[in-house]
């Protein structure tokens, strides 16, 4: 499971953070257009295999669903799993792995080489947020205001979740 | 004037249209005077008689005086007791609240808490990080962020409910405002990220201090580009330096403070830097006064409280306008009277 420390940035321990170079989180950031295409895309295949997971029955399918969303989310964005995922509002940067945990755009205290406050080694959540969201289709989404994150999700699965939310939708509207 | 002169200097004011709150400094902004704001240190001690000799510096030369709450991750009295102390006096506060601290059911409660106590305007932050205090070991919470925080205190007051839509008797009728900082990276996102804070609430905002005037100027054109100083009072945050080694110090410990390299050559060069210093806080100010969609300035002079009166006079922002102070009561005028007619001064 996923640690519920707040102060837990790279999702490492201060000792093997330091030195880091965050590779794989920045190429996300630089490819966050084509991500932002990719999620899409997959997005509407969990939708369409809805029926499937409902009949597998949605509670059955978390465990393994979680497994892949943490291991994958994990290695493209450092994804924290706060099970109520912000990545295409974030420019695919994700937000969480900021020490004070912002989900609606940097703080005051950027460094002028726009790294972080905290993590002096770390480039600011916030400056690659926006970085990405220019690259990205519906990059305007970063000017949405985030409602409080809701605790209790920590650690679920944000893909289930919202794919039972459009299905939901998607019922009502017909 | 009437309005802002009560007889009881804690009682609410009257109501007025259009105004969200009871206090002066709601007031003050919305008719179109040059508000002062300043932050008063707050003690590490239980006494309150060193809150009232903090807050007396100010009187007669601010609107309102920010309670700060653990500025810089560091431990001091809680901005929610300062409150409560000068409301009692009569000052106007300016309540600030960090996210560092408090998850939102302890946010709530302070929110109500501190309307029911006479506070009037409250301050959203997110604050400092712990490891930059006197107890990085400290856990920190940031449940909410600035912006979710200005969002659940709009709820609050403006549909009388909490978070959780559990509704709230008698509302927090509360000024809220927010920080800006228009010189930290990434510059494009900042003017967004203001009216992001607007839409999520922000009726004032208070900026991280100036230093850097152009650069200011650059951000307010963007910010009247899109019309944000007519949705939310922009202040603008000075102080000032009390010499080129402390103004190093500041620019490399100090998380967000942008100061250029003309300022520190030109105290350097100052037979007395912390005259020049001042001196150039009064020119900051002067300069920050004609840029259009400015409102106001925070002055924020971290152990130099005694030198705002002088900042603020020099400047001439207040016109002639005098400030709310504590009137002295009628025993002290006879004392005084008394006084001076025995010695015939003044």
């Amino acid at each position: 499971m996923p640690s519920t420390n707040t102060y837990d940035p790279a999702g490492a321990g201060p000792v093997s953070r330091q030195g880091r170079k965050y590779t794989v989180r920045r190429w996300s950031v630089r490819n966050a257009r084509f991500l932002e295409w990719l999620y899409i895309v997959f997005a509407d295949m969990l939708l369409d295999l809805h029926p499937l997971w409902k009949l597998i029955g949605y509670q059955r399918i978390e465990g393994p669903m979680v497994f892949i969303e943490k291991h994958s989310k994990g290695f493209l964005f450092d994804c924290r799993m706060c099970g109520q995922c912000v990545l295409s509002s974030t420019g695919m940067a994700c937000p969480m792995n900021c020490p004070k945990l912002l989900r609606n755009g940097p703080c005051g205290g950027v460094r002028s080489d726009g790294n972080c406050e905290v993590e002096p080694d770390m480039p600011c959540v916030w400056t690659e947020a926006w970085k990405g969201s220019q690259l990205m289709k519906n990059g305007d989404a970063i000017n949405t205001v985030q409602l409080p994150h809701d605790q209790s999700l920590r650690g679920t699965s944000s893909w289930l979740r919202a794919t039972a939310e459009k299905a939901a939708q998607r019922k009502a509207m017909k | 004037m009437t309005d802002i002169d009560s007889t009881d200097p804690s009682a609410a004011l009257p109501p007025l249209p259009g105004h969200t709150s009871r206090g002066r400094l709601e007031r003050i902004l919305r008719r179109g005077d040059f508000a002062v704001t300043a932050e008063l240190s707050p003690p590490d001690s239980a006494d309150p008689g060193e809150v009232y000799e903090r807050a007396q510096i100010f009187e007669g030369w601010v609107d309102g005086i920010n309670a700060t709450d653990g500025s810089g991750a560091n431990c001091h009295m809680s901005s929610v007791s300062i409150c409560a102390l000068l409301t009692r006096i009569g000052y106007a506060p300016v309540m600030q609240i960090s996210c560092r601290d408090q998850n939102r059911i302890a946010i709530q409660g302070h929110v109500l808490g501190a309307a029911a106590m006479g506070v009037n305007n409250i301050l959203c932050l997110t604050g400092d990080g712990v490891q930059a205090g006197d107890q990085p070991g400290a856990k920190p919470v940031f449940d909410l962020d600035s912006l979710s925080l200005l969002e659940t205190i709009r709820r609050m007051r403006d549909d009388g409910q909490f978070l959780s839509g559990r509704k709230i008797s008698e509302p927090p009728h509360v000024f809220i405002g927010a920080a800006a900082n228009p010189f930290a990276p990434p510059h494009d996102f900042r003017v967004q990220r203001l009216a992001k804070k607007i839409k999520a609430g922000a009726q004032f905002v208070q900026t991280q201090y100036c230093y850097d005037v152009p650069m200011l100027e650059n951000y307010m054109t963007r910010v009247r580009d899109l019309g944000l100083d007519e949705k939310c009072f922009i202040l603008i945050g000075v102080g000032p330096l009390a010499s080129a080694k402390a103004a190093r110090w500041i620019r490399a410990n100090v998380p967000g403070v942008h100061i250029p390299d003309a300022i520190i050559k030109r105290l350097e060069g100052a037979d007395d830097q912390k005259r020049e210093g001042r001196n150039l806080c009064t020119e900051i100010i002067q300069q920050v006064r004609e840029i259009a969609g400015v409102s106001g300035i925070h002055v924020m002079a971290y152990r130099q409280e005694e030198a705002v009166a002088d900042i603020v006079h020099a400047s001439g922002v207040l016109k002639d306008r005098k400030p709310w102070r504590k009137e002295p009561n009628p025993g002290d005028l006879a004392v005084a009277e008394a006084l001076m007619g025995d010695s015939g001064q003044e």
